[in-house]
Parts: structure tokens; C-alpha cells; sequence
């Protein structure tokens, strides 16, 4: 029985941490950003006012789950609301106007009217869209524009849509809501300057301002399962009760508290307090009905590794020992490119000198396991141009190295079975 | 034989990991996980090992083969839909979306979308990795988009924000899992405790200069004949380990010199080994038939590209007098050297005086000998330097090898070593 009531939270659980449906209690500090939201809104919903707004925010700070909220709360409340259309777009998907108008009919669904109809301009579409909103009266329904990602649809070439939007909200013919959302702080400087002036120039910036203490209230209401969420089951209680409280606990557990030290330091969003859970919860099992700090520990484990370390422990021998001349190089050159024929000449000192391991590969043996380091990215070309692809040999080739000298000693601290001299040499550049 | 019949020798941990991850199929999945490890770790065997055997709806698409965005697109909405005939025109993020809504909408399942060999996703348009770690927010439906890569996840930020996945490393094989993993390969008719054996030698000699399984596999592959050859001619028995060693010895250590190179196809190495005329081989490559002027105006463009412009004169002028020889004038810097630094352009008047030097009697400078410069640029054995249409005095650099340039050079009976400033 356990078990099944165990699937039911789980499901509750992991619906939060892919985002679907948040608990409201997370976004407690945007109170004053969802009031203003909503009494724009209604002002557009009740006295056709024309409305632009700009949310500007940090990714993943709740900025589209605010819209979302304040949205179906308007629709739930206004009388008038039930005629309130919303044409949701997003900058990933409507890539160029043309597809933006196209979403835009479908979402009025207003297919059908525009039929085979040819048209000028942009405009004039536009345009006839709204015109064909306004039924038998002269009254026209509200419109609200979302437009995720909004920093992306001001790359669209002469920002027709844009201007368009910007144009009719301000001539307030049809009531018009446009509200954009996007990360970038700069984005009013990315606006043409017809369409700047057309905007009303409302903003409003939103960032995480938790603290700790918060931090650690939003773990527990990311896992933590109120009991009216469910139908008031005896058991389904019992099981509750059980679950919170080993939430309680783990919250207060020494070793979980510096995880989300940690993670908090990094970043306060509750992106990554999501990525940090995601795999305990997907652990559970009849076997493994609670999560235990020990779970948490081990995805924190493996949140915080280190990916270039991961990389250079699979490198070859061979391939280490090139990374070491270059780094070498680099030390020596004061940081200016080398190429493979400088790394070659190093790598031979070494091994003719002090290794008896590393007999003499060829040079085209060496020159693969260059360009698998190219591959893998530890090192790339230093013009990004490319035009002297043709121009000169790929061995001379001017590169510099990517990985840092104290990233490279502690991997090599940590590589199986380093052959000492080539560890010795890593220490040093004398030969 | 593939590895999916018969499980995953060391890769126990990530086929745990991932069937955790893929467990609930009616839950809500994971939006996107990253999967990075270095090449031939098993990322993709074991992904779509666990993918099949859990029966999950799931199609895998390599990005490489779907080189352009719209057939990447179809690849995946083909694979889900289920009548043929409809033709998806699609070649957007919007109709893409769409289209997968569409068909997805009725599913309660969570579906994967495997994106194999995903750093070739950050060539394409700059907002197509970012929407596609996206997708179950853009289609609100329940899915989890998959990518596989040999490149970190830090490599594939842009700059704005793109969403992170969660990140499951397969790390590579140790030694002693390469053994398992070889032996794992073979087909179950083979003495494995021999091959075991045969295994382990192998990797002894090449593990510090190759840890890649399908290399490693391929060496191991063609060079377990000669490892049997003693004992299928009756010389040597299977528990004479030293004898067995003391016939393989040579092959590898000559293979471990042509590593990666694949210079001629399994059948034709098989051929050579039994003929031992590899030298034939070798001798056969770098060697190009030019005409015989060509090759002393190759030879003056590579003295030209790697010498300093002073020294010229001690080369090619004969009676140049006594050099001084000053302590300054004898040390070479190192750093300087042009066979490290590379090539150095020169301008045309003076690698004709060069020529005009080396070459035996004399050779009138006729449109013949200018043609043969072009075509040594079409070629690819010069570049020319600056703009093409710079007639007055052109400037060019030798991009040949050192090693083919002897070659030619030997072929004219021109010492070339003796006139390289590096070298003297």
C-alpha cells in the first residue's frame, strides 16, 4: 500500500522539480510585481486600455510562472475576462515575423477568415486580424500579447512585429496588453528607435533576493506535500505526516545544510535546488522510501564535478604528456600560441632524455593524439577566423591551451597509474 | 555479435543510473539530460540498451547524419507518427512544436528524444540548442530530450541563457575493464582464458598511447592470427606463454608506429603480413611525380620559406668571400628556428634567384617555368600570400613536410639538408 501512496508523492514531487506546477508559496517576494501585472491587466480587460510592459529578470527566476499566475487569475475573477484572448509566443519558436503572423492567425484562429486573401503589407494583416476580432458591435475583444523570450523578437529584421504591436497598443483602436519577458537588462538598447518611442516604457525587474533561511524554506516546500492536495485518505495522512517530517529533518540534517550552502553560493535560482533534488526523489522505491541526506550528497556529488578533470582523466599517457609540454609552453612563451611542431620538439626532450616508458612513437602517431586533444577542445586555434586553414599547415598552426596550470597538476594527481617521471616533469619544466 | 544481447560489462553504475531516470514512464520526465564521456565509453550502446528494454517510446537521432535543422526535424516527427503518408513540411522550430504537439498530445507516456553527437547542434542557428533544451516547456508535453556528446556541458554555453540539463558522466574504462570489455566482445567460441592472456599483452603495449576501445579492438582483432599462427603450425603449445610473446613482440611494436593511421584496409594488412613487404608500402606514399624543373623550384621555395633571407648568400653565392665567423653569427636561437615557428613567406625574385642557383645550366625564364609556379599553388605544395590579383611581385610559402621534401629532393640528387640554416 506504501508503495502506491509512495508513486502518488513522487509524482507530486518530480511535477515540481520539472517546473509544471511550482507551490505557490515559492514566490511569496513577487507580490508586488503580480499586483501591478494584475491591475494592468484589468484595466486593459475592463476599460480597453492599451497596455506595453517589459518583465525583465534573471533566468529561471519565475518571471513566465508569475505571467502564468496572474493570467488565469484574471480569467478566473473578471466578468468580462471570458472574452480575453491570449496569443502566447515564444523568441525560440517564431524565428522571423512571417512565422510570428502566422502563429498569430492560428492562435485568433482565424484561419479561415484570412483564407487566400493577399495582402501588402505586415501591417495591413495585422491589422485585419484585429478587425475581424470585433464582432456584430463596435466593441472589441482584449488581446493579450506574451512574448517569451521577447530580447530574441527584437532581432527580427526591421522588428516589424514589434513596431506593429508597440503601434496599435498606442493607437488604442483595439484593447491591447503586450507584455515581453526576457533576461536581457540592455534589451531597451537592442529597440529601434521607432519602436522605443511607441512603447509606454513600463518595466519591471524582478531577481531572487532569497536568503539563506529562504533557500532552505524553498527545499522544503520543493519536497514537502500539503495534505489538501490530495483526497483526505487515512492513510494517504499517515504517510504524509511521515514523509514531511523526514523533509523537516532532513532540512535541519548538518551535511544537507552545506549542500545547499553551496549550491545557494553558486546560484540562488531555484534552477539548480531543482537539479540538486531531481535525483534523490527519482531514487525512491519500496526499497528506498525516504530520502536520505546520504542521496543528497551523492547528486550533489555529482552536480559539482568537475567536467574538465572528468575529461582529463581518460586522456592516454601520450596525450598527457603533450598537454604537460604545452603547458610548458605556455609558461614559458608568457601565454602566446604554439604550435605542434614546438609541442613535438618538447615532448621529444622529455622522452629521449628521462623516460624509458615513453619510447618513440612517430610523429604521426603524436600528431593524432594532438588532434584528439583538439577534439576533446583542451586546446583550439587562436584565430577563430579560419580563412588560414588553406594558408598554412595544420602542424603550425598557432594554438593555445585550455586548461589551467593547477587544473592540470591535480589531475595528474589523480590520473591511475602516472608514470613518475612524467609526473616529475609536469612539477618542472627542466629536463 | 552486439553488446545490447548480452548486457554491459563495467557499465553497471550508468545502466542503474538511467533506469532510475526512465523509471514511472506516466510520471513527469526529466526535461534534459546530458550524457558526456570520452568516445567509445558506451554512452550510446548503453542508452539505447536501456531505452529497449524498458520498451520505452523513443527515437534516436545523430546529429551529424541530420545535417541540416528541417531533416533533423522529421527524423524525430517521423519516427512518432504513425501514419506514413502524411508529409511533414517542417522546417522551423514553430511547425516542429507544433507538429510534435499534435502528435504527442495523446500520450500519457513520457517520450525521449535522443540527440547522439549533440556538439555538432552548436553549428547550426544560435537558437536552436537553447530551444531544444526547451522543448517540454515550448510543447508541454511530457518528454525528455537527451543529449550525447564526447564535449563537457560547459562547452555548449552561448552566452545567453540555455537551460541545464542534468548531467551524467560515463567515465572511461580502466585497464582492467578494457580486458573484460574486449574479451566481453569476442564471439563465445574462443578459449577466453587464452584470449584473456592475448588481451592483456596487447594492452600492455599500447595503453599508454591509446585508450580507445574501437582502436584497440581493431589492433587486438587483426593481430590475434599472428598471435595462433605458432600454435595452428604445431611450434608452439597454448600454455607457452614466452614463445607466443617473443613471435607478437615485433607486430605490435611495428603496429604501435602506425597507430590510428589506417594506412591500407584490414584485408590488404592481413595480405602484407603474410608477404612481409611492408617497406614496399611505405616507400609508396610520399613520393609525387613532378616534372623535373618543378621539383627545383619546390626545393627553392621550401630553402626560401626556411631559411633567413641573409644567409642566402653563404648558401647559393660561390665565392663568398671569408664569413666572419663571430660568436654572435654561430648561435642559433632556438626559437627562432623556422622548421618550429613554421614557414616564412618570400617574395617571387627571390626564390627564382634560388632557383637560378641550384639548377644545373641554364634555364631561360619563359612563361613555361611561371606556369609551373600556379600550378604548384593549385596543387596545395605553395600558397600564395596577400591578394590573388597582386601581379607586380607575388609572395609565397612552401607548405610541404620537411620528410617531402627530402624525398623529392632525393630524386634530383640534391642534398637539401646541407642547405637548410637549421640543420647546418
Amino acid at each position: 500500500m506504501t508503495g502506491t501512496l509512495l508513486v502518488q508523492a513522487q509524482d507530486i514531487v518530480k511535477r515540481r522539480l520539472c517546473g509544471n506546477s511550482l507551490p505557490v508559496q515559492l514566490f511569496s517576494n513577487l507580490q508586488s510585481a503580480e499586483t501591478d501585472i494584475y491591475n494592468l491587466l484589468k484595466r486593459t480587460v475592463e476599460y480597453a486600455e492599451s497596455n506595453s510592459l517589459l518583465i525583465i529578470g534573471p533566468k529561471s527566476c519565475g518571471k513566465s510562472t508569475l505571467i502564468k499566475k496572474v493570467v488565469s487569475r484574471v480569467k478566473k475573477n473578471e466578468n468580462a475576462a471570458k472574452n480575453l484572448l491570449v496569443v502566447n509566443l515564444n523568441g525560440y519558436m517564431q524565428t522571423d515575423d512571417r512565422i510570428a503572423l502566422d502563429e498569430i492567425t492560428r492562435q485568433l484562429q482565424l484561419e479561415n477568415t484570412i483564407g487566400d486573401k493577399v495582402f501588402g503589407s505586415f501591417a495591413e494583416t495585422l491589422s485585419f486580424l484585429l478587425q475581424a476580432l470585433r464582432t456584430g458591435s463596435n466593441e472589441s475583444q482584449p488581446i493579450l500579447f506574451l512574448l517569451e523570450e521577447f530580447d530574441l523578437f527584437a532581432q527580427h529584421k526591421n522588428q516589424t512585429l514589434l513596431y506593429n504591436l508597440f503601434d496599435i497598443a498606442q493607437a488604442g483602436l483595439t484593447p491591447l496588453a503586450v507584455i515581453g519577458v526576457t533576461c536581457r537588462i540592455d534589451v531597451m538598447e537592442l529597440l529601434e528607435k521607432r519602436v522605443k518611442s511607441r512603447f509606454s516604457h513600463r518595466q519591471i525587474f524582478i531577481c531572487n533576493t532569497w536568503t539563506f533561511k529562504e533557500y532552505v524554506g524553498a527545499f522544503k516546500d520543493c519536497l514537502q506535500i500539503k495534505v489538501e492536495e490530495k483526497k483526505k485518505k487515512a492513510k494517504w495522512k499517515i504517510f504524509l505526516a511521515k514523509w514531511n517530517k523526514n523533509i523537516d529533518m532532513l532540512s535541519e540534517d548538518l551535511t544537507v545544510l552545506e549542500i545547499l550552502e553551496k549550491q545557494f553560493l553558486i546560484s540562488q535560482g531555484l534552477s539548480g535546488l531543482q537539479k540538486l533534488l531531481m535525483y534523490p526523489v527519482w531514487l525512491l522505491s519500496n526499497q528506498h522510501p525516504l530520502i536520505t541526506p546520504a542521496d543528497i550528497e551523492e547528486s550533489a556529488k555529482s552536480l559539482f564535478a568537475d567536467s574538465k578533470a572528468n575529461i582529463l582523466h581518460g586522456v592516454s599517457v601520450l596525450e598527457l604528456c603533450l598537454i604537460i609540454s604545452m603547458n610548458h609552453l605556455m609558461i614559458i612563451h608568457d601565454n602566446q600560441p604554439f604550435n605542434f611542431h614546438m609541442v613535438y620538439n618538447e615532448f621529444l626532450k622529455f622522452s629521449q632524455k628521462k623516460s624509458h616508458i615513453l619510447h618513440n612513437y612517430s610523429k604521426a602517431v603524436v600528431l593524432k593524439a594532438f588532434e584528439h586533444l583538439i577534439e576533446l577542445e583542451l586546446l583550439k586555434t587562436r584565430d577563430h577566423s579560419g580563412i588560414g586553414i588553406s594558408k598554412i599547415q595544420k602542424e603550425y598552426q598557432p594554438m593555445v591551451l585550455l586548461v589551467e596550470n593547477s587544473q592540470l597538476l591535480e589531475a595528474i594527481g589523480k590520473y591511475p597509474g602516472c608514470p613518475t617521471d612524467v609526473k616529475q616533469w609536469a612539477q618542472s619544466s627542466i629536463v | 555479435m552486439s553488446v545490447e544481447e548480452v548486457g554491459l560489462p563495467a557499465r553497471q553504475k550508468q545502466v542503474q543510473q538511467l533506469t532510475t531516470l526512465f523509471h514511472h514512464p506516466s510520471h513527469s520526465a526529466v526535461p534534459s539530460i546530458f550524457i558526456y564521456g570520452h568516445s567509445s565509453t558506451g554512452k550510446s550502446v548503453t542508452l539505447s540498451h536501456v531505452l529497449k528494454t524498458r520498451k520505452l517510446t523513443h527515437v534516436i537521432v545523430n546529429c551529424v547524419e541530420c545535417y541540416t535543422t528541417s531533416l533533423l526535424f522529421l527524423e524525430v516527427l517521423r519516427s512518432f507518427s504513425s501514419n506514413e503518408e502524411s508529409i511533414w513540411k517542417c522546417d522551423n522550430m514553430n511547425d516542429f512544436v507544433r507538429n510534435l504537439r499534435k502528435i504527442l498530445s495523446k500520450s500519457e507516456e513520457a517520450v525521449y528524444i535522443v540527440f547522439d553527437k549533440a556538439e555538432s547542434l552548436r553549428d547550426r542557428n544560435v537558437n536552436i540548442l537553447p530551444a531544444i533544451m526547451n522543448l517540454q516547456e515550448l510543447t508541454s508535453c511530457n518528454l525528455c530530450v537527451i543529449l550525447v556528446s564526447e564535449l563537457p556541458w560547459e562547452k555548449f554555453y552561448n552566452g545567453i541563457g540555455i537551460r541545464d540539463p542534468f548531467i551524467i558522466f560515463f567515465p572511461d574504462y580502466t585497464k582492467e575493464e578494457l580486458v573484460e570489455v574486449l574479451c566481453h566482445l569476442q564471439s563465445p567460441d574462443t578459449d577466453l582464458d587464452f584470449y584473456r592472456h592475448y588481451v592483456t599483452m596487447v594492452l600492455a603495449v599500447f595503453f599508454l598511447a591509446c585508450r580507445d576501445l574501437r582502436e584497440l579492438r581493431h589492433l587486438a582483432e587483426m593481430n590475434f592470427s599472428i598471435y595462433k599462427e605458432p600454435i595452428e603450425k604445431g611450434v608452439a603449445t597454448v600454455n607457452d606463454k614466452h614463445k607466443l610473446w617473443k613471435n607478437l613482440e615485433p607486430h605490435l611494436r611495428s603496429a604501435l608506429q602506425k597507430l590510428y593511421m589506417r594506412e591500407v584496409s584490414s584485408d590488404e594488412w592481413e595480405k602484407l603480413q603474410s608477404k612481409s613487404s611492408e617497406t614496399a608500402l611505405v616507400k609508396r606514399q610520399n613520393i609525387v611525380e613532378l616534372p623535373f624543373y618543378s621539383k627545383f623550384i619546390l626545393i627553392s621555395a621550401y630553402l626560401a620559406s626556411y631559411n633567413p633571407a641573409k644567409t642566402d648568400r653563404r648558401f647559393f653565392v660561390k665565392n663568398a668571400g671569408k664569413m666572419k665567423r663571430t660568436a654572435h653569427s654561430m648561435k642559433k636561437d632556438e626559437k627562432k628556428s623556422a622548421h618550429l615557428r613554421g614557414p616564412h613567406a618570400f617574395p617571387l625574385d627571390r626564390m627564382m634567384a634560388i632557383f637560378y642557383s641550384i639548377v644545373d645550366g641554364r634555364v631561360p625564364p619563359t612563361a613555361n617555368i611561371f606556369a609551373q609556379i600556379s600550378s604548384l599553388v593549385s596543387l596545395r605544395f605553395l600558397s600564395q600570400i596577400g591578394h590573388e590579383d597582386q601581379i607586380d611581385s607575388p609572395r609565397y610559402k612552401c607548405i610541404v613536410s620537411l620528410e617531402f621534401i627530402t624525398n623529392i629532393a632525393k630524386t634530383v640528387n640534391f642534398e637539401i639538408i646541407r642547405y637548410l640554416f637549421d640543420f647546418v
